[in-house]
């Protein structure tokens, strides 16, 4: 690394841990700005040295931008990592990053601006030749009536300052549509400052998959394939895994052609990953956002490409060229994560927070697990429920699942509940095993 | 930034209704000082470029002084993150030295944070009998700042 040489982790978590690791054999230093209920974990205590942001809740921890910078700028460091969630995609800490002379890694402030106004990045996405769903920004009732008829119903409604699976709304009528309209907007501008709403066709029998992508500060921007995570409970994901099952050849080499076609047209730098909904019925796909941070299911890419995707952010953030091309990039086997989460399945998702007297994860050759936890750790009540990410990397699909089944079942964990038999539950269904299913599977077939 | 009386007489209301003892706006052309109550004006901010994005100061919530430790002191922690300073200015004399008496509403030092000033009040009363950061040191939220002998 030329430029960087001490990091200043912006996150907590198994994804602070990771960012740790990834620069230690970079032979980085490494700083983890925790809040006081992280002062004891397991990224505070691998990284050099840990400061402490502020306290738990993290609207006065890991959302202040200001403390961010100033802890990086007081500790010395030449960059932030600002992991996933959190500061992760907020423009407002990339710029004040640069203006105090520190290397962000991720997008420039002015690419994840874009990327989060969703409606500019749909019409930069259409401008770029990449398909987008019918629908359009509606300012009004009655304009927003008369695309819907266009549009077809059900219809959805979305918040411009959206993404993520947040802000976003089912209409299957116009009486519906009426009534969720100012809902969605007071919603919106309270949620994300920003009111303005739009309508966009509703796939019914959707998957989602998208593509990962790098660009380098010199103009390469390539492809690392497509993850297809359509086993999703209320738009949040809970199994991944690349490549995506019985896609056609068409249908992929176009995704990730229009993947690599928008990142370039964005000006797009360091690691991002295009979204789509493939519409299972029509055979179409359309460009649903970019993400401009790493995300939590990078390790199935990982996997199948041998590539670490953290260290190549932080080559990049260096300003190093990509150093590879396309044809560099070949694909081995099938890789599936499995969120392990503390909730309580059984009462309605409701996060389980408490302290593990009890954790091991069985090690098995094909099984890579990316957890901060151990028995004894505590499980804060402030943050998301994620507690590991079980990742099997094998020849085949059905023995990646045969891994991650194994490793699940031999799982010890004690003090909090979790979603451990869910996943099992998903594992074991005839339908995952048949190949693709689609994004309301999860809450029909098995919830 | 030519002021009316009105104007004036807005600012005051609005600082009157906020729980600020002090706010001080410095920007281009521009500078506002006001004091509630009947408190000593402190002395003037440290002497920076100015800025126009410089921030009003602001008082910090009161941290709240921990128990006293076996040897009898109480001590007064950071209530964020930031940057340490013991004086309004360099030049300046510190807040406090060892040996100086505090109420919990005494300033004891600023921590900055992206040029926000914080004021840090003691949240304790008695004698100051040891500063542990040394000036302008990144300090940690939570971090002990000073040892106070209770009163």
């Amino acid at each position: 690394m030329k430029r960087i040489k001490r990091v200043f982790v912006a996150n907590r978590g198994e994804i602070a841990l990771r960012v740790v690791c990834a620069c230690r054999e970079l032979g980085l230093e490494t700083v983890v700005g925790a809040s006081e209920a992280d002062r004891d974990g397991l990224a505070a205590r691998e990284a050099d040295r840990m400061v402490c942001i502020g306290p738990a809740p993290a609207a006065q921890s890991y959302l202040r931008d200001d403390l961010v910078v100033q802890a990086a700028l007081g500790t010395e460091c030449d960059a932030i990592h600002p992991g996933y969630g959190f500061l992760s995609e907020s423009p407002k800490l990339a710029a004040r990053a640069r203006e105090q002379g520190l290397i962000f890694v991720g997008p420039p402030p002015e690419v994840i601006e874009l990327s989060g106004d969703k409606l500019r990045a749909r019409a930069e996405a259409e401008r770029a030749g990449v398909p987008v769903l019918p629908g359009k920004e509606v300012a009004s009732d009655s304009e927003a009536k008369k695309t819907a008829r266009e549009i077809g119903y059900p219809v959805l409604v979305k918040a411009a300052g959206g993404g993520g699976g947040r802000g976003i709304k089912l209409a299957r009528d116009p009486d519906e549509l009426k009534d969720l309209l100012s809902l969605a907007r007071s919603e919106a501008g309270a949620a994300f400052g920003d009111d303005r709403v739009y309508l966009e066709r509703f796939v019914a029998s959707a998957r989602h998959v998208e593509v990962q992508i790098a660009a380098d500060e010199h103009g390469a921007v390539v492809h690392l394939g497509e993850r297809d995570c359509s086993v999703q409970r209320r738009y949040q994901k809970v199994v991944e895994q690349a490549p995506a099952p019985q896609l056609d050849p068409a249908t992929r080499n176009a995704l990730t052609a229009e993947a690599v076609a928008f990142a370039k047209a964005i000006g797009y730098q360091n690691l991002g990953t295009v979204e789509f909904v493939l519409d299972t019925d029509s055979g179409e796909h359309f460009f649903l956002e970019i993400n401009c941070r790493i995300q939590v299911e990078h390790p199935v890419t990982e996997a199948v490409t041998g590539r670490d995707l953290v260290a190549m952010q932080l080559h990049i953030a260096d300003g190093e060229p990509l150093g590879f091309t396309q044809t560099d990039v070949v694909f081995d086997g099938h890789a599936i994560e499995c969120r392990l989460n503390a909730e309580d399945v059984a009462h309605g998702f409701m996060p389980s927070p408490g302290t593990l007297s009890l954790f091991s994860v069985p090690e098995l050759l094909q099984l890579r697990v990316d957890t901060h936890l151990c028995a004894g750790s505590t499980i804060p009540p402030y943050y998301d429920s994620l507690m590991a990410k079980l990742i099997a990397h094998a020849e085949g699909r059905e023995a990646a699942i045969d891994v991650l089944q194994e490793a699940l079942e031999d799982l010890d964990v004690e003090g909090v509940e979790t979603n451990r038999m869910l996943l099992m539950s998903v594992l074991g269904h005839d339908d995952f095993h048949r190949g693709a299913v689609t994004t309301d599977w999860l809450e029909r077939a098995i919830v | 930034m030519p002021l009316s009386d009105e104007d004036v007489r807005e600012i005051l209301r609005i600082i009157d209704e906020s729980d600020l003892s002090e706010l001080r706006i410095d920007t281009d052309g521009f500078s506002l000082h006001v004091v509630k109550g009947d408190r000593e004006p402190t002395a003037a901010p440290p002497s920076r470029p100015a800025r126009s994005d410089t921030a009003p100061s602001k008082q910090a919530e009161p941290p709240v002084a921990e128990e006293a430790t076996a040897d009898g002191l109480a001590t007064i922690p950071a209530p964020m993150l930031g940057t340490f300073y013991r004086a309004e200015s360099p030049g300046k004399l510190p807040f406090v030295e060892v040996g100086t008496h505090v109420e919990p509403d005494t300033i004891v030092c600023i921590i900055e944070v992206m040029k926000m000033m914080n004021s840090v009040p003691a949240g304790v009363s008695g004698t100051v009998a040891e500063v542990i950061p040394d000036n302008a040191e990144l300090v940690e939220y939570g971090q002990p700042l000073f040892r106070v002998q209770p009163a």
